[in-house]
């Protein structure tokens, strides 16, 4: 019966891979295969062109501006969105009166569409009557265009991005804390170690798998999530937005060089690949605790 | 507990708040434009008149009935498929031995990294090759096979008690009426965990559905709601607000109603 076990095994994963293979795997590989060709083009067919699209890019200003803003954009809302999901995590795991609420407000951009938000936030940003150019006002500063300036209108964005996955990642925090156990506190209170201390020396370690996790999903989000530059900003003003899975999105979809786009992808698909691969040497080697 | 002291207390409840405050903001203010005559979009007076002429005004100039029905469809079969399909792979996963497991199983986790979200424009060929493009079929077809589910249920399925199967395997069950009768019926919460996430997951999603639609018959409420608020700059800002606030609110609403649950389902969809 075990003998047989396997053709069972086989036939229950049949349907998925189908799929799987079919959107994922294959379409990963004739990307690949894609980006050493050209656009076919009206009676044109499609050449072989080796490393041209890729040599292409090297001279194209915009995928320059993309990487370098994918690269900002990155560095931003990577970091800022884990510190505060952090800290948001450590202030609701408290009880306090209103504490639901509180959780409340931190998750509620987790279930709303990021093309629906974008244009409240594009409200908050709009120049001469918008809510920060109000409060700017009162203050008595200038009238200021966020998403109308090249200087500022990466930043807007982030700043939406950050806000969409704060509470999100808040979540997983909140559960880590949740299985340290009460007694690592009472010893701590016992010591008489302040409460820097603990955080340093037991709960920051004991919530290294976690952090781990959120990281690498806060890596992907950063390139994956450009629903809201479609609202807000389109990329613009002069490229001053222009992600690299927007950019994809430009040239596969609004200019139809196909293989250009598809060039773009491989480079999307490589460095999330570098991300994939530096969490399976990190998983081995700093999370010793599950 | 571990010294804290009253300064302590006010600086952390002070900041507790005023985040709390900014991450509220952008949905307290659209419920204030979106239940307001358009002259208040910007002016923010306790007496302000309350109105409901916003929704109406938004419902008639868009068809979000029909983008409503076309998302109801969509996230009810990519959450259908997923169940399916998903389930019997977590489960030849977790329980049965086969050549090609550890392969198999690396092919699984590798879409959690390249997901069918960025790869546009050959999932667009295939579409088009299949004649499927512009059909709400095709916005759902690269979700069916969910890495994620699968990797979620086979860690469910793994810590059910091998017991059980051997008892079940007594009685005479077949391995189809064993995941039918004992993991799927142990595996629910875990599979409400990942129904909460994947509805609202693709409830949101904008940019496939974006590229593979162009009619209204197909087209979901994001991309509806979209094209609705760029098409002409005349539109109000306190309609759109009253159309964002529409296409949210099913989830938003489910959210309020059920926040516990949801909360503890996005919790298990992360622990593994």
């Amino acid at each position: 019966m075990n003998s047989r076990n396997w053709i069972y095994a086989w036939l229950m994963l049949l349907p998925a891979f189908v799929f799987l293979i079919a959107f994922t795997h294959l379409p990963a590989v004739t990307t690949l295969i894609d980006s050493f060709f050209t656009t076919a083009k009206g009676r044109r067919p499609a050449v072989f062109t080796g490393l041209g699209n890729y040599q292409k890019m090297l001279e194209d200003p915009i995928f320059v501006k993309a990487m370098v803003n994918s690269a900002i954009y990155a560095a931003i809302t990577i970091p800022a969105s884990i510190a505060l999901s952090l800290a948001m995590a450590l202030l609701v795991h408290r009880s306090f009166r209103g504490v639901s609420l509180v959780r409340m407000a931190f998750f509620t951009p987790t279930v709303l569409p990021l093309i629906a938000v974008a244009n409240i936030w594009l409200f908050f940003y709009a120049p001469g009557f918008g809510l920060i150019d109000q409060i700017r006002l009162t203050f008595g500063l200038p009238s200021a265009n966020y998403v109308g300036q090249p200087d500022t209108a990466l930043y807007s964005v982030a700043a939406v991005t950050i806000w969409k996955e704060a509470g999100f990642f808040m979540i997983f925090f909140l559960a880590a804390l949740q299985t340290i156990p009460l007694s690592l506190r009472e010893a701590a209170a016992i010591e008489g170690c302040s409460r820097w201390t603990f955080f340093r020396r037991v709960t920051l370690p004991l919530i290294m798998p976690t952090t781990l996790f959120v990281s690498v999903n806060a890596v992907i989000n950063a390139f994956r999530l450009v629903d809201h530059v479609f609202v807000m900003t389109k990329g613009g003003p002069d490229s001053a937005t222009m992600l690299l899975l927007y950019y994809i999105f430009e040239t596969g979809f609004r200019f139809w060089d196909t293989a250009y786009a598809a060039a773009l992808t491989v480079v999307l698909i490589a460095i999330l690949s570098v991300v994939g691969i530096g969490q399976f040497f990190l998983a081995d080697r700093r999370v010793h605790y599950k | 507990m571990i010294g804290e002291t009253t300064f302590d207390r006010i600086l952390i409840r002070g900041g507790g708040a005023l985040l709390a405050l900014i991450w509220i903001a952008p949905l307290a203010y659209a419920v204030w434009a979106a239940f307001h005559p358009p002259a208040f979009e910007a002016r923010f007076e306790l007496m302000a008149p309350l109105t409901l002429d916003n929704f109406a005004s938004a419902w008639s100039q868009a068809p979000f009935a029909r983008y409503f029905l076309n998302t109801i469809v969509l996230v009810t079969m990519i959450l259908s498929a997923q169940l399916v399909l998903c389930t019997l792979a977590a489960f030849a996963f977790a329980r049965l031995e086969f050549p090609g497991k550890t392969f198999l199983f690396t092919l699984i986790l590798m879409q959690l990294l390249v997901m069918p979200d960025i790869l546009l424009v050959e999932n667009y060929k295939t579409m088009r090759a299949l004649g499927l493009v512009d059909t709400i079929i095709a916005i759902g077809l690269p979700y069916f096979a969910s890495g994620f589910a699968i990797f979620l249920l086979r860690q469910t399925f793994m810590t059910i008690p091998k017991e059980l199967d051997e008892a079940a395997r007594v009685e005479g069950c077949s391995l189809l009426g064993l995941l039918w009768r004992v993991y799927v019926p142990l595996g629910k919460p875990a599979m409400l965990a990942f129904g909460l996430v994947s509805v609202s997951h693709h409830w949101n999603n904008f940019l496939w559905p974006l590229i593979i639609t162009n009619s209204v018959e197909t087209r979901p409420l994001t991309v509806g709601l979209s094209i609705f608020a760029t098409t002409d700059s005349g539109t109000e800002w306190a309609v759109i607000n009253a159309a964002t606030l529409m296409t949210s609110a099913p989830l938003l609403l489910g959210f309020l109603l059920f926040q516990r649950q949801f909360v503890q389902s996005f919790m298990r969809a992360g622990i593994k």
